[in-house]
């Protein structure tokens, strides 16, 4: 089947890659940008493992082509650092017990990232109707939640 | 989990896209906007078209505007799109609240209105809401536009009125009136997931009775519809419990309801019957 060359645009660096319209963006960012922060749980959009920000909204990375994704400011989870200095919400994760196998967290960290940003002062019921969109099967949720909560607060603080 | 292969085609107008559609339709070319409900079912390999025609391109389909007493939603207004706020007066704030019963967060960023409708799987929240409302649809082809009414356009599980090679590229939504109030209950075995069951109602309380109700079940059957028995049985009668349960028996007793290999037809029988005060209390809190 054809191939077609598309640019992706991703956490503001340009990658010119050769993919088949039926790619998913999720392995086009793992397979073709050796992006593979983001992670694939069930691959047809339930368990959020591969939730990435696309201009500005999170979106589910294996429910686009990345084909799809042409012209679009991609960000995932290897744009959140900043050098050697990890973004608030990976900190909190590391300090409020965020994690613990890792699979399902990068996924969280940029659906957190992409609800913060547009929402910092977000209320505790939003937010956990929020973070119920992905899944995670070590953590029992109560610590994403505050690991999330703690990175609000910090990121508040700082602007 | 992979998607068969496909030829993409992104057209930059709907006079394009319908071109494309009329040639690629015949070997099953679909049209994919926000994909939310089509990329999964192709991942599964259940759909397996062989042109995909994105319409995410085409400039003013996103437009979301009151018109004459009309809600008007075009092809690509995504479902975060009706947040609360985003539509003044009650037909906003019921859309603002049965939003937040679809899917999660990240799939409301992405899929569309117009994309549910044209879906058509029992368990839409905005199939519902467009069967309780008296919605309007407007399909567009190379022979043209049609408008469908609603009440005509679900004909089976998935399956509508809306012919192969016609884009649905607008939904219209009559407003109600104002001091309507509204009220929208569902069940799913999981927060975000399909619902097994949903009923919708809005009416009007004057001078202590109930004024033009509506009625709608949707997941419950084939396809979600209004039951024109049960809002006779509304009218005139007083809003209180005593009227809500025997309305929520008799919706319970009209049922035809969907049975699969988890969910009887009893089962969803006895949620109709327990989600209908809830929404008229919800309505009348």
């Amino acid at each position: 089947m054809t191939r077609h060359d598309i640019t992706l645009h991703v956490n503001g660096r340009r990658y010119d890659i050769c993919v088949e319209p039926r790619k998913t963006l999720a392995d086009a960012l793992r397979d073709d940008c050796g992006l593979t922060g983001t992670h694939l749980g069930c691959e047809h959009g339930v368990c959020g493992a591969c939730t990435i920000i696309a201009d500005g909204e999170t979106v589910r990375a294996c429910l686009m082509f990345a084909i799809q994704a042409e012209g679009v400011e991609l960000r995932t989870v290897e744009g959140l650092a900043q050098g050697n200095e990890m973004h608030p919400l990976q900190k909190a994760f590391v300090e409020h017990h965020g994690l613990q196998c890792g699979y399902c967290t990068p996924g969280f960290l940029m659906l957190a990232a992409g609800v913060l940003e547009k929402n910092p002062t977000i209320g505790d019921e939003e937010l956990r109707d929020i973070l119920a969109s992905n899944l995670c099967r070590c953590t029992g949720y109560e610590n994403i939640v505050k690991a999330v909560r703690a990175a609000a607060a910090e990121m508040g603080a700082a602007q | 989990m992979k998607a068969s292969a496909f030829i993409y085609h992104r057209p930059e107008t709907i006079d394009e896209a319908v071109r494309l559609l009329g040639e690629v339709a015949p070997d099953d070319g679909r049209v994919i906007a926000g994909g939310q409900s089509l990329v999964p079912i192709m991942a599964f390999r259940m759909a397996r078209p062989p042109h995909l025609i994105d319409i995410n391109r085409i400039a003013g389909l996103d437009r979301l505007d009151t018109q004459d007493g009309w809600l008007r939603i075009g092809a690509r207004v995504r479902h975060a799109a009706f947040h609360e706020g985003a539509i003044a007066g009650p037909t906003g704030a019921l859309l603002a609240h049965v939003m937040r019963h679809i899917a999660h967060h990240p799939i409301r960023t992405r899929g569309t209105f117009c994309g549910s409708l044209a879906h058509a799987d029992p368990a839409s929240e905005w199939c519902a809401t467009a069967a309780a409302l008296d919605g309007v649809l407007v399909a567009q082809s190379t022979q043209g536009t049609r408008e469908i009414a609603v009440r005509d356009y679900f004909e089976a599980v998935m399956t509508t009125a809306l012919r192969p090679d016609e884009i649905l590229v607008e939904a219209r939504l009559p407003l109600l009136p104002a001091g309507t109030l509204t009220g929208f209950c569902e069940f799913s075995r999981r927060s975000g997931d399909f619902a097994i069951a949903m009923v919708l109602v809005t009416l009007r309380i004057e001078e202590g009775r109930i004024v033009a109700p509506r009625f709608t079940i949707g997941g419950a059957e084939a396809f979600p519809r209004r039951l024109a028995e049960v809002e006779a049985l509304l009218t005139g009668a007083a809003p209180d419990m005593a009227t809500w349960r025997v309305a929520g028996d008799l919706a319970a007793s009209l049922l035809d309801p969907l049975e699969d290999s988890i969910t009887s037809g009893e089962y969803r029988r006895d949620l109709v019957r327990a989600l209908a005060p809830r929404a008229f209390q919800q309505a009348c809190a």
